[in-house]
Formats: C-alpha cells, structure tokens, sequence
C-alpha cells in the first residue's frame, strides 16, 4: 500500500537537540533549524486565519507568523502552496511514554489487606499516590510517539493512569530528542479518579469508600502542615501539588456530580475528565462551572437483526448510540469550557472519524479545534508554549492537504518542537488516467481510477460480462511496482519502473518468471464519478434523531418533569393514619406541594378532580430499609466506615425508583449495608424520578447511620479467606462499639480543646453526631442477646438506638426496646435463611406493636418494596394486628422512625401531599396504584405508564430500524449487549463498583 | 407502662378468642414438628362454605363429605342432610383443594446459609440419577410454616449442572419419606443453556458464543441414553444413562428450567425428536410464545409473580400479568414460587395473577389441579371431586388475600392435620412472657 510505506517515519536531517551539558561526538554540530513555510493557509489559532502567509520557525521555537511571503536571511523556504498549517494538537489526558503500573507489593492470596504494601513513609492506603511524579518515569518511546503523531498530536500531558490519587503528570512534546528537551514541564497537574487501579488494599472497597478516602485526605493533609510528629510523604506530597490544576476522571454525569459534592466541600476547582453522556443533564453539569475533558468514545450501532438478541439492548442505551456524536456539540452549545482526548477510545486511530462524527452532529470545526489545541494548553497552563503559533510558541505544528478536519485531509507533515515528522509526501502525483501497458512487446489498456495518493489499477475487461484483472500498485517514491495474474494465466506478472514524461518504464519478469521490459504511457483521462460527491454531501448533514431525550435517560424517563399541581381528590375511603383514622367517602385537596384540605364536598377551585369513588386514599409508602438507587452498598473492608455517605452514591437513573413508584412508595432510607458494625451514613430520598441525585435528597431528614450485628459482620458466610478482620464474634462486635464510642468521646475532648494538632476525623464525626443525637442509629439486628448489647453500649455510652432495623428476634425483646426507646423495622415473614434467623416469627412486627415498639415493615429488597402494603397487609394475618394500625407500619411509623413525620406519612393538613390513590382496600393482594403523588406532583399514574409502554415500543422500533439502516450502509456494528442490573442488599459486597456478591 | 399493659391484654382476649391456628391450646412448647395426623376414622363433613373446586367451578353454600381418606361428595348442600357425620360448620368460609407447590426446594435445606443443612445440589454437570425422594427431610421445621398456609403437597427439586436430577412429590404430614411420598422420580430436571451469558469483565449481557456446543452435549447425552435406554444390554450398567430411560419412555416428566422465548422453543423442539413433551420450569417470557406453546401441548410451571421485570425497558408489571397472558392464550399451566420457606406465601403469588388480569378460579387451578395434572397426581389430588383423596383446606375468607387468608383446617388423605408449628409455638411463648410482665 501507498499510505503505509510513505507513513514510516521520516525523521529530519536536523540532528536531534541535544542537551547543552552535554558531550558531544566529532565537530560541533548544532544547526538551528531556521525554517520558513511560505504561500500557506495558515490557522494560528482557533478563529485565526491567514489564507496565505508564512510561519517563520528556528531553533524549535516560532519565529514569526506573517501575512505574505517573508523568507528571513538563513532560512530554509518550504513552499507550502495549497496546503494548511494549524498548531499541532494537545492531548491534556495521557499516559505517553509512561511504565504501566505496578502493584505496590503482593497482597497475601485473596486474604484481606489492611494496610499498604508500599514501603517507606508513605501514606497508609496503597490507591493515593500523590507523590508519583511522572517527570521520573518518564522516557521518549519513539513507536508511540509516532502513532499520536499521525493523529495531529505535538503534546501530551501524561500521568499514570493508576490509583485515587495518581500524582502529578509531565508535559512532553512528540518530538524524539533526548528526554532533556522534549519535557515541556513537570508538575503539571495533579490527577485523581474513583478508582483504586493495581492497589490490593480492601479499603476503599466502594464508591463512597473512594470518595470519603478523599475527603479524609484533604483534612489530614491540611492537618499535616501543622504538625510535627509525622513524616509523611505522601502528603508532603498531596499539599505539594495542591497548587496545581486538578483533573478528575469521573465516568457518567452522575459521577462527575459526586466529585463536585467534594469540589463545594473543599473548595476546590476540579477539570473532569468525563464520561461523554453530559447532554443528558448539561444543565446540572453547567451549574457546577467547572471545564471539562470529553471523550470521543461514541459507541458502534449494535447488531439488532436478530428481533431476541435485540431485546438486550436497552432503550437507554439504543438512545446513547444516536446521541452521543452530539455529545460535544451539545457541551459547546451549553457555553462549558471542554477539551477532547484521545482517552476513552478502544483504539488511538479511531481518533479522527470519532471526532468528524462529532462534527457531523453539529460541532463546529472551530470548537473542535479549540478543544484540541487553545483548551488544553490552557487547562495545563500551558498556553505560552502550545496551543497556538504565535512568537516564541514551540514549533509545534501540522501540515495538512486540506482543511484538517475535511473527510480527505491528510495530515502531510506533523513537527514537533522544530523537529519534522513527515507523514505523507507533500505532494502526490496523480496518477488517474487511462494507460497502455506494454509488457515484452504486448500491449494492453490500464486503467488507473481514483484520487491521487488512493488510486486503483485495473486491467478492464473486454466486454460487460469480464470484469477484468484487478492490479495491485506499489509507488515508492519515483518507482513503481506492479503485480496481477490475467485469467488463463499460469502466474502473477511482476513488474518494477522509474518515471518517466508519461508514465513509468523498467524491467520485470512474467509469469514464468522470463524477465522483460515494460512500460505505462499515458493516453487519456478517465471520467470522476461525481454521483460520489453528491452522496458525500447527503452524509455530511446531521442525521435527523429519532429518539427522545428524557430524565432519565431509560425508557420510562420523563420527557417533561412533572409539575406540581392543584389536585382534588374526590370521594376517596382516606387512610389519614391520624386521629381521624378511615374516612369514608372524603375529598383530600392538593396544593403547592402540601396536603391543603381534608373534607367532605370540598369546592373543586380550579383543581384536577381524581375520583376517587370506591378508591382508597392513604399516605405514600415509606421503606424505611431500602437499597436501591444506588451505585454501591458496602465499604466492608474495616469494622467501621462511619464516614462514608450513601448521599455520595444516590443512583437517579435505577428504574426500580419508577417500578417503586408504581408500587406507591414515595420515600425510602438508602442504606449501607450490613457488611460491618458501624456501616455509613444513610441517604433519605424521596422518589423523584427524573431529578438529580441532589434533588432526590429529603432535606429536612436528620442524618441516620447504618449500624449491623451478628453473622454479616463477623463474616460468617463469607468464606474462609475472611478471618482476620476484626470482629470474628459476637464478643469482638461488642468491643467494637465499645472502642470507638469511648474513642468519640475522647475526641471530642480534643475538638473542644482545639489547637494546631488536633485532626478532624470524618469517622468520629460521624459517631460524635450520634452521641449528640445529631444523628440516628438503625441497626440491622437479629438474634436478641446482640440487640440487648447494644442497647447496653448506648446506655453506658449515653445514647439510643433509635431503630433496630431486620430486628427478627425483636418479639423476644419488645418490652427492652420500649424501656430503651427503640423502634423496630422488620420483614412480614422472612426466615430460615441463615442461622441467626432461624427463630424469626411473622407475629414479630405483632407482638412488638402489642408491647409498644413504633415497628414498621420494610423491603431490603427491590421487588418486595413494590407490594410493601401487602407485607403489612400481612400482619393482619399473622397476629391480627388492625388494618388501620397495619397501614401505619408502611406509613407513619416508618416516618416516626426517620423523623420525618412532621412532613409524611399520614394524611393531614399541611403535610407534604405524598399520597397515593388505590384501586382497592390498600392492604389487599388486589390493590394497585393507581395515582402516586410525590410533593403534589404526579410522579405515577396508570394512564401515563400505559403511554410511555407506547413509547418505549415505538421508539425501539424506530431506533432499531435506524441501526439496521447503519448496518446496512456499512457502519461497524457490534453484538447486543445489556446492562447488568444488580439487585443490591444488605449482604452485597463489591470490589470497585460490585465484582461479585456474598 | 400501665397503659400498654392493658392493651396487650385486650390483644390476647381477642386474639384467643378467634378460632385460630396460631394460637392452639397448647402451652407447653414442643422443640419437634407436630405428630402426624392419625388415619381418618370418622366420616366428616364440612358444610356451608363456598367450594373451590380447583377444575375451575365454584359451589356456594356447598358440602364435602370425607370417608376413608376420600372425597366422597363435594357439591351443593341442597338435598344433603348427612348423618352419622363428624359436623364441621364452615359456613362463611373457604374450602379448596390443598395447594400443591410445585418446583420448591422443601424438605432439602433447612437453613440457607448453613452449609451442611443444604441438600439440593448435588456437584457435576450430568446427574440424572440422583434423586431428592431419599433427601427429603420429613422433619423439617420449614414444613408444618408452609402447610399451615394451605400448601399440603410439595415437589421437592433438585438443582445445579445441565440435568440436576430427580424430583419426587410429597404430602407434607408424614413420619418419613416413605410415607408422604406420593409420586416418586416424576420427573428429571434440566436447566437449558442460557441464550444469553454474562462477562464480568464487561458487566454485560451478551449472546452465549457456546449456546449451540451446550445444547449439542445436551443432545449426545440425550442419544446415548435413548441408545442405552433402547438396548438390552447386560454386564455394564451405567446408571447415568439408565437412571434417563422412565424419561425418554415418557413414564417421567422432562422438566425443563428455562427462562428465555428462544430457549423455550429450542427446549420444545429439541425433546419433540425425542418424543417428549417438556414441562416449562420457571418460563419468564413464556408469553412470547405462548400460541407455540399451546399449538405444541406444552405445559408451564410459571415461576412467581412475585419477581422484577428483567429488562429495564419491559412493563414493570410483566411478572405480574404472564400468567393472565398465558391463560388468555391457552396454555395450561401451574403457578409456583421457588425457593423452600418462601413456599408459605405461594396464595399470595396467585393472588398477585388475579390482581393483574387472572380469572380467580383459574388462579386456584393453577396452584391445585392444573399442577396435579403436570406433575401426574391428577387422579388422586388437585380437585374436590368424588373419589379423590381428601386433601383440602378450610379458610376463613379468600385465600389468596392476606387481609382473609387464615387457614383453619387441612386434611391430607382425610386425616385432619396439625398446623401448629415453630413459629406459632414461639409466638405463645413470648405471649405467655409478656403476659406474666403485665400480671405481674
């Protein structure tokens, strides 16, 4: 192939610079690489253009950028007529010439690892490496710097791409001098992502584990400073590199918001490397006024020919395939400061498509340009050096046969700091035209079709029916090689020549290998297809989108939020769970949000009238133990991860929260899990789908933590490589309470006292707020020897429990809790799964109620969230609690629990108008959710629902013929695949996002 | 204090007061099951309620008469005037066949996360041969909780490997395994290869590259069998291809657990050469094809309604309304739950059918004489019909709403059972301490 041979690299004649201290071999020799390229359309800058002007470079740097043709004395022109020069490009997201990392040491086989492996004074967990400084591993690694060279890149700023904290990067430029020169400067920018990378410590084991580890670090090393009993180099390190630019990789747009939480915290300005789906909530991401580095990682059509295979691809992600070329353009649209990268591709050469695919969907070339070049450099404050050409830049820069980013451009010539890489010969001859080719004597027609530079020979038939020999080419630089076999023939002709007025000549040998002369002689034109263009242009337009863009991005997204509405509703049976107990045939009015009359023929006012004739009425569902819409669960790698926040990892995007709603739940506790003793801290929501995670937040909700006893924490069923984590017993569990409570205080003692030593520690915060009922237990208990001995640390340590939560065993001990002041939060009928559940009774939640225990009944489970009516309906049967205190369990007891009762889980004038409309007796097997309302706005009916099934089905159809369209149009296409959806419970352990479960 | 010890004490008035089975006389504690039921020796009859056939009829104000272990009449009162009958006045209740609980892990753990009380799963890959008849433990605590839900016969499943084993099916009153088994090895259980496979690496749902090599290993064991099967062969018995042969001579169910439309079609057709008419195990999208299903005589033990769609984008109530959508269709088939202890809540799993769509009569078919029929008990149990074992509940009110669904009597075979058990036993314990608390 032409391209291939030509693409081998062609390194200047200019010797390499080399490092003025250092010797040298033979004479001095260091030229000084003056340069002028002249008659060229040059872009300077992003929205700089000069249609015909001269780049003056020497000594690596730019000289001179110039209207016209101003050769300097001494410089050496380079006629550039018809071509185009912009500023080579700056990838600020790299790992160029970087070792792959390397695990700190080997973690003993599969057994817990408490602390890290590196050695030195370092910092205590393994995923925080402030103090690799790239500068140091850095070394010119000339095949890859040739494949970012085709691509149009001069810079990159590399970082290992390893750890929560990842160091600082160098910047380096593409050329291959000694490494003294081509660093550009170290200490760029600091970098961090979720992710512990080669690390094999347990902890963080979660997201929010990676997200506290964070935020402990920037108190401990704020505290560092000011201390002089610890060396610590890791940081020494951190603090060192606070000053710089800190990028963040973050994922999707729900993680990019994550990082922002610790952004506002800490006050801190992070660039987020993101994850390209932004277009799904630009405003959110506008809001948090932070630069962005986007990916071009657009994912292939996939293959839906096969009507069952197509059934794992969801609408999400059918919808993601049609919107994410315009991921870009919508960022530019948005007014956000954004770069692109190269990272996030499968491989580097799907570069350029990506970004004319980007183009095509509505990103200005400019823009596109910007993002390359001006962008980064300026995100690495770098912008004195690269970026753009201007005097004193470095001589870093493209040439190209056209517009750069045109479907035909080559990129002809990259060079770098002075040095040049040519890709392409700057000029290729053309070669179409109609020929005759005359081999030993013979003569015969060769036609030569196509542009120059990608042309193809071929030996045309005689009539219709032959189609002819196809001949394959070679052209290295004068010369020319041929080879083709005719029909009929014993072998492949071969044959090699020099230029000549009109074609080639030289030797060769035939198919019986005799060598002989030949010869190619021009003798015509051939015809340009221009139905070809015609069609290319057709492409260039933007595809017209066929999907819709809804909150969430899944099927049963909303494409308009609901408002909040004036509801009426009419002659409903109303469960107030109040003094007024059932009402029968009663109005309920909604307004603002609010619960605003409770009555009979209340006058309509302008209201939406639901009728509720033979419908019953009742409070939203409240689950006081749920686990969806979460990313993660556990941080079970030590006994306490008191300062993880499940707010930090609230998943607006889990269809369970709509499948929840259908089920009539309009709040649920999002708790850790039951991995340790002291679990994290829980996130209260209420089910507004289609909001943000932040938005989801029940504001006036107290902070609770999930504590947990027995066989989950001492790691009973976890297997045998887990027994060395502290508790193995019940006995170790209580010492656990007890040492970190007693530490609380202790530190409270300190924070009182103040002074430069003292360390705030987000851990003991967290325990410091329960002991200032600040903050509120619920505590995954079973068995009641353990539920005693907490109740016995609270006393001792002055606090209570405030809910037991699972709490199988709390009829053994219901009239303890009560004196203790306890609530219990327990399963209907759960049992025999494990052993300490072995004497769990469905009469609990009864006898319980009978001596006091405000109880509820919660899920801990996706789908049995969904009919949580019933499970209360049930102790109506088992135990023969009333159906009116029954109801309470789901409704108001939960929210006396949570202490949200000032704003749900009853019916009752100025509370929040949470509610929801039954087709039958709420606690029946038969009752469905007809209307759920969440703050007076619709957030489920069964009219909706049934329009957006509409929805989802027309609109797969219709994104599944377009990606059948693409198929057949030649796009690449890959298999379906679909989302693993993991149901999350108390019990889920995860390594980085859920490896696998226990 | 005082307050609530007045009202714990009205609770235990009104609770002893009620005829229920939670709260039997008894106040010692047994640490064991109930004592099985003696045989029938008088001639009982159950007069007023309203009868639920389980064939789909309804008799209100109806009569069952019980002599030696058999229904001797099951129909409208009018004209009956039993004498030399035990009397059982139900009027205003319920009576239904005793539900059969098809595809269940009864009777094989008793504590799931205890290793050794688990055995369900027998390791390897091909183990027609094992068979849960001789695992099935008779005193599990489990099983006096679910019987005391109106669920008196249960199939106790095998899992794991491509062919899991034998399941058998059991009353839930016996002394032993021998005496409460009531269809020994009714069938072997298969768990076709998933059409689609799991990458963890990717966390995705992808075609299974080795769907065909799977089902093709399936197919050669299948030959060899029916070779084996066919064959009079002596001196080198192999009980893995023996143990296959009731199955390939239909004298045993081909139970087949299988999720997916393709795969359920692949199922059928693939036995179809074999001569063999599947059971559908589990079934989720059953619905899509269910006029195959139904061209072909294929039955469906539907796994719960009580489950997540599995797909973000399907209808969040698929689970829910499949079995209205196969009852529309015509496809016969039986409602089951999974799992052991969960068994107790297989009405409410009906209950879940009827509210989305299913015809209450034939949600009762599907738990009693739609399953005796796949699992083959048919002629002895599933319908209150005459001459039929006199296996039935009474119930105070609709059995498959919570809010009326205690279950005050059972009879298996005409024996009247105890539906005491652990957890009713604990519950008078504590009443009892909480009582001694308040008098004190």
């Amino acid at each position: 192939m032409l391209g291939c041979l030509l693409c081998l690299v062609f390194v200047s004649l200019l010797p390499a610079q080399t490092p003025a201290t250092y010797p040298y071999n033979g004479v001095y020799d260091q030229r000084d690489g003056h340069y002028a390229f002249t008659n060229a359309n040059i872009t300077s800058a992003p929205g700089q253009n000069i249609a015909s002007g001269t780049l003056v470079i020497k000594n690596g740097k730019v000289v001179s950028v110039t209207n016209g043709r101003n050769v300097p004395a001494g410089a050496v022109e380079i006629d550039l007529s018809g071509k185009f020069v912009y500023p080579a490009f700056v990838e600020a997201y790299g790992s160029y010439g970087l070792p792959e990392a390397k695990s700190a040491g080997k973690s003993p086989d599969r057994q817990p690892q408490m602390l890290s492996n590196k050695k030195g004074a370092y910092g205590w967990n393994e995923a925080l490496k402030p103090e690799f400084d790239a500068v140091d591993h850095f070394t010119v690694n000339s095949k890859a710097a040739g494949e970012w060279r085709k691509l149009g890149f001069g810079t990159v700023n590399s970082h290992q791409m390893d750890g929560i904290h990842r160091g600082s990067s160098v910047a380096v430029s593409l050329a291959e001098s000694k490494e003294n020169s081509v660093i550009l400067a170290n200490k760029v920018a600091a970098f961090l992502s979720y992710s512990k990378g080669k690390s094999t410590q347990d902890y963080p084991s979660s997201r929010m584990g990676s997200i506290a580890l964070l935020r402990q670090t920037y108190i401990d090393a704020d505290w560092y400073r000011n201390q002089a009993d610890e060396k610590n180099l890791s940081l020494e390190a951190w603090n060192e590199l606070a000053k710089l630019p800190q990028f963040f990789e973050v994922g999707d747009w729900q993680n990019l918001l994550r990082a922002q939480r610790i952004a506002d915290e800490f006050d801190l300005e992070y660039i987020y490397q993101s994850g390209g789906d932004e277009y799904r909530r630009l405003d959110a991401i506008k809001a948090t006024g932070a630069a962005l580095i986007l990916p071009l990682n657009f994912p292939d059509a996939y293959d839906v020919s096969d009507p069952y295979g197509a059934r794992l691809v969801s609408l999400e992600d059918l919808r993601h395939w049609e919107r994410a070329p315009g991921n870009p353009a919508a960022v530019a649209d948005a007014g956000i400061t954004f770069a692109l990268t190269t990272h996030g591709l499968k491989k580097k050469s799907e570069f350029m498509g990506m970004l004319r695919k980007a183009i095509k969907a509505g990103l200005s070339e400019e823009a596109a340009l910007r993002a390359l070049t001006k962008t980064p450099a300026k995100m690495l404050g770098l912008q004195e050096q690269v970026g753009e050409l201007k005097k004193g830049s470095q001589a870093s820069f493209l040439v190209t046969s056209a517009p750069v980013f045109d479907k035909d451009a080559s990129i002809l010539q990259n060079w770098c700091q002075g040095e040049r890489f040519e890709l392409k010969p700057l000029e290729t001859a053309a070669l179409a035209g109609t020929y005759q080719l005359t081999v030993d004597g013979k003569s015969m027609t060769l036609e030569v079709k196509g542009k120059a530079g990608k042309e193809k020979f071929k030996l045309p038939g005689k009539d219709e029916d032959d189609k002819g020999t196809d001949v394959k080419h070679k052209v290295s630089g004068e010369f020319l090689s041929l080879s083709y076999q005719t029909e009929g023939s014993p072998g492949f002709v071969r044959l090699n020549g020099g230029k000549t007025n009109n074609g080639y000549a030289g030797r060769g040998q035939d198919a019986n290998g005799n060598w002989v002369d030949w010869s190619m002689r021009k003798t015509g034109e051939v015809s340009d297809e221009k139905k070809e263009d015609k069609k290319e242009k057709e492409e260039d337009k933007p595809a017209r989108l066929v999907s819709q863009l809804t909150m969430p991005l899944g099927g049963y997204g909303f494409a308009t939020l609901p408002a909040s509405e004036k509801i009426l509703i009419r002659n409903a049976t109303v469960w107030t769970s109040e003094e007024d107990g059932i009402l029968e045939e009663t109005d309920v009015m909604v307004e603002n949000g609010k619960i605003s009359a409770i009555g009979k023929n209340l006058p309509k006012a302008g209201a939406r009238v639901i009728d509720g004739a033979g419908k019953h009425l009742t409070a939203g569902i409240i689950d006081e133990h749920s686990h969806i819409a979460l990313s993660s669960v556990n941080e079970g790698s030590q006994a306490s991860s008191a300062e993880v926040r499940m707010t930090d990892v609230i998943d607006a995007t889990d269809v369970d929260i709509y499948r929840q709603l259908a089920g009539g739940v309009t709040t649920s506790q999002l708790l850790h899990g039951s991995a340790n003793p002291i679990g994290g801290q829980s996130a209260i929501v209420k089910l507004r789908w289609g909001a943000s995670p932040e938005e989801m937040i029940f504001d006036t909700a107290p902070g609770f933590i999930k504590f947990a006893l027995g066989e989950n924490v001492k790691q009973s069923n976890w297997g045998d490589d887990y027994r060395i984590r502290f508790p193995q017993t019940r006995m170790g569990v209580e010492q656990v309470f007890d040492s970190y409570f007693t530490r609380a205080r202790e530190y409270e003692k300190a924070k009182n006292a103040g002074g430069k030593g003292f360390r705030r520690d987000l851990e003991l915060e967290a325990l410091l707020e329960i002991l200032n009922e600040e903050r509120f237990i619920t505590c995954h208990s079973y068995q009641q020897g353990e539920i005693n001995m907490l109740m016995g640390v609270g006393e001792r340590h002055d606090f209570v429990v405030n809910t037991f939560t699972h709490i199988l065993e709390g009829y053994k001990v219901a009239d303890k809790m009560v004196e203790h002041g306890a609530g219990g939060s327990t399963f209907s009928d759960w049992w025999a799964y494990k052993y300490e559940v072995n004497e769990a009774i469905p009469f609990n939640a009864a006898l319980m109620h009978e001596q006091g225990v405000t109880v509820a009944i919660n899920s801990d489970d996706a789908e049995m969230a969904r009919r949580l009516n019933q499970e209360a309906g049930k102790m109506v049967l088992f135990g023969g609690v009333s159906e009116e205190e029954a109801l309470k369990f789901v409704t108001l007891n939960p929210a006396k629990l949570m202490h949200i009762d000032d704003r749900v889980g009853s019916i009752k004038v100025g509370k929040d108008a949470d509610l929801v409309v039954w087709s039958d007796h709420p606690l029946s097997i038969y009752a469905r959710a007809e209307n759920t309302l969440v703050d007076g706005k619709e957030y489920y009916s069964m009219e909706k629902d049934k329009m957006l099934r509409q929805r989802i089905q027309e609109e797969r159809n219709a994104l599944i013929q377009k990606s059948l369209d693409a198929k057949a149009d030649g796009s690449k296409t890959q298999k379906p695949k679909g989302k693993q959806k993991r149901y999350l419970h108390c019990d889920s352990l995860e390594h980085e996002e859920g490896e696998h479960d226990h | 204090m005082k307050l609530k010890h007045i009202y714990t004490l009205t609770l235990l008035l009104t609770s002893l007061a009620t005829p229920s089975s939670f709260m039997s006389g008894r106040t010692s504690l047994l640490a064991q099951n109930p004592t099985p039921a003696p045989e029938q020796s008088e001639k009982i009859a159950v007069s007023g309620a309203t009868l639920h056939l389980g064939n789909g009829q309804v008799v209100e104000n109806g009569l069952v008469l019980l002599e030696d272990g058999k229904i001797e009449y099951a129909g409208s009162q009018k004209d009956h005037s039993p004498n030399d009958y035990q009397m059982i006045d139900a009027a205003g209740k319920h009576v239904y066949p005793g539900l059969i609980a098809l595809n269940t892990g009864l009777g094989l753990t008793e504590i799931g996360a205890v290793r050794s009380t688990r055995d369900g799963r027998e390791t390897g890959y091909l183990n027609p041969h094992v068979r849960t008849l001789i695992a099935f433990n008779t005193d599990s605590q489990v099983i006096p909780t679910v019987r005391s839900r109106g669920v008196l016969l249960a199939q106790s499943v095998p899992q794991g490997g491509r062919i899991s084993g034998k399941s058998s099916i059991f009353q839930l009153d016996g002394w032993n395994y021998e005496d409460a088994v009531r269809r020994t090895d009714d069938g072997i259980h298969l768990n076709w290869p998933r059409t689609v496979s799991y990458s963890w690496r990717e966390r995705k749902y992808s075609e299974n590259k080795d769907y065909n090599k799977q089902l093709n290993e399936l197919e050669a064991f299948m030959l060899e069998a029916k070779a084996y099967c066919n064959g009079e062969r002596e001196g080198d018995v192999q009980l893995k291809l023996a143990a296959m042969c009731d199955l390939l001579n239909n004298d045993a169910n081909a139970y087949v657990h299988v999720y997916d439309a393709k795969g359920i079609q692949s199922a059928v057709m693939l036995m179809k050469e074999f001569g063999i008419k599947p059971v559908i195990v589990g079934g989720d999208e059953s619905y899509l094809v269910a006029d195959f299903l139904k061209q072909e005589g294929v039955s469906v033990i539907l796994g719960s309604t009580q489950d997540l769609p599995n797909r973000a984008d399907a209808d969040i109530d698929q689970p829910f309304k499949t079995p209205a959508m196969l009852a529309e269709a015509g496809v016969s088939f039986a409602i089951s739950h999974g799992g052991y202890w969960e068994q107790r809540n297989l009405p409410f799993v009906a209950g879940t059918a009827v509210a989305y769509g299913l015809d209450y009569e034939k949600a009762i078919q599907a738990l009693t004489l739609d399953a005796a029929k796949i699992a083959g008990i048919d002629q002895d149990y599933g319908s209150l019909e005459n001459g039929k074992s006199a296996t039935l509940i009474v119930v105070g009110g609709d059995l498959l709403d919570m809010r009326k669904s205690e279950v005050e009597m059972a009879f298996i075979d005409g024996r009247m059972i105890d539906l005491d058990n652990k957890q009713s036993e604990l519950y008078r314990k504590f009443k009892e301490k909480y009582s001694r608390e308040s008098g004190r």
